[in-house]
């Protein structure tokens, strides 16, 4: 009984957009992000593509697409570092299942519930990265721990209004 | 089996990467580079990337251009003569570091070290950046079609940027010096310590693993040591901003610099595509050009400078004293200084130039040798009127009538000049340079009734 009326919730409140959004959204975000630190350097410091894949995961509350969707998009932006493939790659495709799977769960369009989302995510993506990048690979490099939390916080604000704009795209019923 | 497969699919696609990234960890590519599969996975994101960024950088640059090259021109004027004065000083600095710059390369010759000279270099244009602050990467628009290679030196004029890290046909990956996983080769200026510049976790640039040295102080410039053979030796790197201790490493330290260049807006950089051992030409032309201009002005400070110091060799009257009572002469107009012979001694005694017989001619024991050389004794002086057979030459005329001048130095009125040195510098005892002094001639004597010659004076 419990597992079909989630399935009915997840029928009705399940979110669907134009794949040239799909396409694009990501594309620019990505584009934003190479962009924008030329000009603020401290730009660098929010994740537009994290908050993209968190935003799709969310709103689509299929945890394949959303673990496809953190997967393409991490794997770009490796392949724009100087990283090996696959970190952001691996984090973002985690991201992406479990902030699927939360949507299913919560109401997800109130501002304060992605405000704590994009701050839990933003801090597991960081987590995972560093995680990876210390333990599986061997990188000896420093974390600052402050500087990750500022990360966190930055991209949980700038994610509620992002996530409001990104509103703006969805087709309407 | 349809209830797990959404972890299953997760851990698929997990697994597939984690297989991804230990290939990528454990085969390295041999040339340095990465797998041909990964550097065709990273040429498609960049080629997705880069044209949009090109576009929007060469909107940006076109703006840009238009306002300061036909609107933006208020103050161009002012800011060339400010420009042409500084190229000015800058050339006289120059001139003076020129010796000091070729008695460096005299002693690297003899250490047969090389110096490497920017020879060629690419400016080219930052277009976009990694986007993460875990990699400090930036794009500019020039590749291998450019003539750029991995591993070459990424400069700006105030510092160097970082290097070539993969490069492509028409972009290239430029690895900043604060990026975790770069590297270079620096030393401090001023202690002359080296050690490895990599960026930290907050994007600044600092030396790690170093022994700690009370002597290295917050304003410190570091330059590149030119080990790494990447950045050529004595590029800028930064200043010293603060010395902290590595706590994982007691009892190293890092110490924090602030970088020359500002790494957080770079907009033009330049690629070193080539270094040799040989100064440019057109390096070395300005070099000579600024040596002619600095000897131009030294020379014409030297003459005002002995002309303000010695004015009486300039203005025979500028010395004289007027006596009391009596008004100091008016400066006379400025004349050509004559020679810089020393004025004639009016009473020529040991210290008198050519006074003192050489030392080779001197024996153990005896005071004078010769006593032509003897000082005179004031009885012995006589009148021009004593006959010379009661007295002794004075020293003075002994000079006049004994030492051959050199051709020419001789003047009308029998003063003895100074003979004329093969070497300007001072005479050296036992240096070869050293002019000899001339035998002295002992005339032949002369009858009874006249004093022996050589020994008195002569009769004005």
């Amino acid at each position: 009984m419990a597992m079909s009326a989630s399935l009915a919730r997840r029928e009705l409140d399940v979110q669907r957009y134009p794949l040239i959004v799909v396409i694009l959204v990501p594309l620019v975000a990505i584009f934003l992000q190479v962009l924008i630190p030329r000009f603020v350097p401290k730009f660098d410091l929010l994740d537009l593509p994290l908050l993209v894949t968190i935003y799709f995961s969310v709103g689509w509350r299929n945890p394949i697409a959303g673990t496809i969707t953190g997967a393409i998009i991490g794997l770009v932006q490796d392949a724009l570092t100087s990283q090996p493939l696959g970190m952001n790659g691996i984090s973002q495709c985690v991201v992406g299942f479990f902030a699927a799977s939360l949507g299913v769960k919560i109401d997800v369009e109130n501002p304060g519930t992605r405000l704590l989302i994009n701050f839990a995510f933003t801090l597991m993506n960081i987590g995972i990265y560093l995680f990876i990048m210390h333990h599986m690979l061997a990188f000896h490099v420093r974390t600052n721990w402050l500087h990750e939390a500022i990360k966190a916080v930055i991209n949980s604000i700038v994610g509620v209004f992002f996530f409001d704009i990104l509103d703006r795209v969805r087709p309407r019923d | 089996m349809s209830r797990y497969k959404n972890i299953l699919f997760l851990v698929a696609v997990l697994v597939f990467q984690i297989i991804g990234l230990a290939v990528q960890i454990r085969r390295p590519n041999p040339t340095g580079g990465d797998q041909p599969a990964v550097r065709l996975i990273r040429y498609w994101a960049i080629s997705l990337m880069s044209p949009p960024e090109k576009v929007v950088h060469g909107s940006g640059t076109g703006l840009r251009g238009m306002w300061s090259n036909y609107l933006d021109l208020r103050h161009v004027r002012q800011q060339n003569q400010e420009l042409k004065q500084q190229v000015g000083r800058l050339q006289l600095e120059q001139a003076g570091l020129l010796e000091d710059a070729r008695q460096g390369q005299r002693l690297q010759t003899l250490l047969a070290f090389k110096e490497h000279y920017i020879s060629s270099t690419v400016p080219a244009q930052v277009i976009g950046t990694s986007g993460t602050d875990q990699s400090r990467i930036l794009y500019i628009d020039k590749g291998a079609k450019d003539g750029l290679k991995p591993d070459m030196a990424v400069i700006t004029p105030d510092g160097i940027v970082g290097k070539l890290k993969d490069v492509y046909a028409h972009t290239s990956q430029v690895l900043v010096i604060n990026d975790q996983t770069s590297g270079a080769g620096v030393l401090l200026e001023t202690t002359r310590l080296r050690g490895v510049l990599r960026g930290n976790a907050l994007g600044q640039p600092q030396i790690i693993n170093m022994l700690p040295d009370e002597r290295v102080k917050p304003g410190e410039r570091v330059i590149t040591s030119g080990g790494d053979q990447i950045y050529p030796r004595g590029l800028p790197v930064g200043v010293v901003d603060r010395v902290v201790a590595d706590t994982q490493n007691p009892p190293y330290i890092d110490i924090i610099l602030k970088p020359a260049a500002n790494l957080g807006h770079l907009e033009e950089l330049l690629v070193i595509t080539q270094a040799s051992d040989r100064m440019p030409a057109k390096e070395q032309q300005d070099l000579a050009q600024s040596a002619a201009q600095g000897a131009a002005v030294s020379q014409q400070r030297a003459s005002d400078i002995l002309a303000e110091r010695l004015p009486g060799l300039s203005d025979p009257t500028a010395l004289a004293d007027p006596g009391p009572g009596q008004k100091p002469a008016p400066a006379a107009t400025p004349v050509v200084p004559p020679p810089l012979h020393p004025p004639p001694a009016l009473h020529a005694d040991h210290y008198s130039p050519l006074a003192t017989p050489p030392a080779a001619s001197l024996t153990p024991g005896q005071a004078v040798v010769d006593p032509k050389y003897a000082p005179a004794p004031k009885s012995q002086v006589a009148p021009a009127d004593k006959p010379a057979a009661e007295t002794k030459l004075p020293a003075s005329k002994t000079l006049a009538s004994k030492v051959p001048a050199a051709d020419g130095d001789k003047t009308d009125t029998g003063v003895p000049v100074k003979p004329k040195h093969p070497a300007t510098g001072p005479a050296v005892p036992g240096d070869p340079a050293k002019p000899k002094v001339p035998k002295v001639v002992v005339p032949a004597p002369e009858p009874a009734a006249e004093p022996p010659a050589g020994n008195g004076p002569q009769p004005q």
